[in-house]
């Protein structure tokens, strides 16, 4: 053995030592090496890909309730199977896709790096969390293969109680997935006060992780209440204790409760996580300081904590007590509160910014104006007189799109489009994201613009028949659906070239002053942190450089020249 | 290589600075766990508050059908095995390995004892039909003992949400059950790391974080025993 090979030997073999070239990606190789990772970018990966999947499951389910909703009465299915299809669509897109979307996927690959962490606190929990996912999404399977589920997302007793136990495994599965959540949520509130590098003090944390932070706490306070609550509800139907089920003495109206009081903060954690992403885009778009940032920050903790209180608005016309809907009535309106406080600072931060308009910018943009729509039209909901006409019809349904389709999922989608390069490595083809962003943006407001209409006439929700004077309106619906797919589809094949034969791309292709560009992997050593994230002002010229490496020397060789 | 540089921060984790750093985080996580834990079983106690208001009268008969004994014995089971948790814990910060793992075995074996006990419980009850919601069927001594139960508590027949009190009975104390079992099986993967000499004076933070647990699982028994047992 040489001098050299007999030193290289004696270095204890770091697992986390990633060799000059390499990356997250290539330093390691074989799917072993990923399953057993605990490297937060890879299981961030692991995590993007199975919420793509449970998107794609979800969005063919929407695709296929629309196309039955063509016509009135039978165009492709019994009702049987249309109450089974809405059921999966909702159960899928909440459970499985929109709650773990953005905190565990990007969230899980970038919360270290914004904050100069080398990781997230606990490691092997969080590889841990991404197992709980794939054995509650396995359990949600066996209950779209082997059952007949048709209760809704909801589970409401005591229907839920009747039929076959298929109920039963998409319950375990829910509650499997319930547990990701709050391991993940409990990973990233300790990462977030224990692992913060130096400089990296409260009033410099990026707003993403502020939003992620808020969405944590609502992870770990709210969802063993979901947990609880299905467990009873397995056991009830199982063993038949007598809690929820009025023929033994239960109370239906406690399920309701006890799911809302889950599922309302949980709309907060869907939503959150978009907002956070927006304030982070705005910001790098228009190349300016966030305006109001402890104001930007502040209220996403707002929301969070209001967000416990205002559940008993979906149980208005339940039999709950006239004074508890006015309490939860009033309270919901404060809900506007903190969200107009994000709206206006947002439209400051442009206002004299420098923007620029690629794809990520559009897809944030998008999520104010249909954000704003979503929230204006959720007061119509939270308002007493209002809402007993309107309960239970699509206007409920296009409302909640309006804030998770036009919220989250185009709040996922420019955290998708800007933080593509930094995870790929790769560029994207701007033009055929604009297209599929164009289309998506129109087929959205199509499909849920003419239910807001059709729910103010009187549409209700989840029927699988209506009215001949509602087909126009439905088959508008339906065509606006069918852009929406065009769009998607049109946005993958742009991904899958991007993956394929993208060009290679900088370190900050977007040019931004954010602490997650400038470094390739996560850092070589401690970083300390000088300046805020939206600090263009301080930021140096390397940071914001939008070209490669090579490019840079280039850049710098000529201005020795010159 | 001396065994200094490396031996004495082998238990830290690649991605923390520093032995407190990492300490910390643990204490946090674990608590913000805890913090979880108590929202679960929230639910149970509002459940159990929303019954207890609806039908006061099948508490009353419920609670005085529960043998307070085995409760009090039960809680002062639990009562001594945090104490033997607490001594664990400060055993394995002090270094003495043999203490830390006989404590880790006294508070097993305590909790050993709560289940046993608990096993009896249960088995009366089944026996006499005392059973959750659409099973609840008593007959025999189970019939008496309502009987026994109704005239101490001035109540007139059998109330028919008994079967409520014993569903949520069952739900409350099963839960409760299945965190000891759970917290005897953790316990015992602390005696095994023990013994294999994982802990020390700079590094005890695992037995630590199971006695928060533990502390935990007591304390909610503490809240379950009057609850069930004790008010009428």
């Amino acid at each position: 053995m040489t001098v050299e090979a007999e030193a290289e030997a004696a270095i204890p073999a770091d697992p986390h030592h990633i060799p000059e070239g390499a990356d997250y990606i290539t330093h390691e190789h074989g799917l072993k090496s990923w399953l057993t990772t605990v490297d937060h970018k890879r299981i961030g990966v692991m995590y993007l890909i199975s919420i793509l999947l449970a998107f794609f499951a979800g969005g063919v389910f929407a695709l296929i309730l629309r196309t039955e909703l063509l016509t009135p009465g039978k165009t492709i299915m019994e009702a049987d199977t249309y109450n089974e299809m809405f059921t999966l669509h909702g159960a899928i897109m909440v459970f499985l896709f929109i709650i773990p979307s953005i905190p565990a996927a990007l969230g899980n690959f970038f919360l270290p790096i914004m904050i100069g962490a080398k990781d997230v606190a606990f490691p092997k929990l969080n590889l841990a969390s991404l197992y709980i996912y794939w054995i509650g999404a396995i359990f949600t399977l066996i209950a779209i293969v082997a059952g007949h589920i048709d209760t809704g997302w909801t589970f409401y007793t005591p229907y839920s109680m009747r039929g076959d136990n298929s109920a039963v495994w998409m319950t375990i599965g829910v509650f499997i997935l319930g547990f990701s959540s709050i391991l993940t949520g409990l990973n990233f509130i300790a990462t977030v006060h224990k692992m913060r590098s130096p400089g990296m003090h409260w009033r410099r944390l990026p707003l993403f992780i502020w939003g992620i932070y808020a969405t944590a706490v609502i992870q770990v306070l709210a969802t063993p209440v979901l947990a609880i609550t299905l467990l009873l509800l397995a056991t009830e139907k199982i063993v038949g204790i007598g809690i929820f089920d009025p023929a033994l003495g239960g109370d239906p109206v406690l399920f309701q409760h006890f799911f809302w009081f889950y599922s309302h903060p949980a709309v907060y954690i869907m939503i959150l996580p978009g907002m956070a992403i927006v304030s982070e885009v705005i910001a790098c778009f228009s190349r300016r300081k966030v305006f109001g940032y402890m104001f930007i920050a502040m209220s996403s903790v707002a929301l969070a904590l209001l967000g416990f209180l205002v559940w008993g608005h979906h149980m208005f016309v339940s039999g709950q007590s006239e004074y508890a809907t006015m309490v939860f009535s009033a309270l919901t309106f404060l809900v506007a509160i903190p969200s107009g406080v994000k709206i206006f600072n947002w439209l400051a931060t442009l206002y004299q910014g420098s923007i620029s308009l690629e794809s990520p910018m559009l897809y944030s943009l998008a999520f104010i104006a249909l954000f704003t729509i979503g929230g204006l039209t959720g007061l119509f909901l939270g308002t007493l007189s209002t809402d007993i006409h309107l309960h239970d019809t699509y206007f409920v349904v296009a409302h909640f799109h309006y804030v998770m389709v036009g919220g989250t999922v185009f709040g996922f989608l420019s955290g998708l489009h800007y933080w593509w390069p930094k995870i790929t490595g790769r560029l994207y083809d701007e033009r055929w994201a604009r297209v599929a962003f164009v289309l998506v943006f129109i087929g959205f407001n199509v499909t849920f613009f003419s239910q807001f209409i059709l729910g103010s006439r009187g549409m209700p929700r989840r029927y699988y028949s209506y009215l001949d004077q509602f087909q126009p309106l439905h088959m508008t619906s339906s065509g606006g659906a069918y852009i929406i797919g065009v769009g998607f589809v049109v946005m993958a094949i742009m991904f899958a070239k991007s993956l394929k034969s993208g060009a290679k791309a900088g370190r900050n292709p977007w040019g931004s002053a954010g602490y997650e560009w400038p470094h390739p992997h996560n850092f070589a050593e401690q970083p300390v942190f000088t300046r805020g994230p939206y600090d263009y002002h301080l930021a140096t010229e390397r940071e914001l450089f939008t070209g490669t490496d090579e490019e840079w020397d280039a850049h710098m060789a000529k201005k020795g020249e010159a | 290589m001396s065994t200094e540089a490396h031996g004495d921060s082998h238990f830290l984790q690649h991605h923390y600075d520093t032995p407190a750093q990492q300490f910390n985080a643990a204490k946090l996580g674990m608590w913000l766990f805890l913090a979880q834990e108590l929202l679960f079983f929230g639910g149970l106690f509002v459940a159990y508050g929303v019954f207890r208001s609806w039908y006061p009268q099948a508490w009353v008969v419920g609670s005085h059908l529960l043998d307070y004994r085995m409760g009090a014995l039960n809680t002062a089971v639990l009562l001594l095995s945090s104490f033997t948790a607490v001594m664990a814990v400060r055993s394995a910060q002090t270094g003495n390995q043999k203490a830390t793992g006989n404590f880790l075995l006294a508070t097993i074996a305590l909790a050993g004892v709560f289940m046993v006990v608990k096993y009896f419980e249960y088995a009366h009850k089944f026996e006499v039909g005392f059973l959750p919601g659409s099973h609840f069927a008593p007959h025999g001594v189970g019939l008496a003992e309502i009987v026994e139960a109704a005239r101490e508590s001035g109540v007139n027949g059998v109330p028919y949400h008994l079967r409520t009190f014993f569903g949520l009975y069952f739900v409350m104390t099963g839960v409760h059950g299945l965190h000891v079992l759970i917290g005897m099986f953790v316990m015992g993967w602390m005696w095994n790391r023990n013994r294999k000499g994982e802990f020390s004076t700079r590094y005890s933070t695992p037995v630590e974080m199971t006695a928060l647990y533990w502390h935990l699982v007591d304390i909610i028994w503490i809240f379950l025993f009057p609850l069930l047992y004790l008010i009428d």
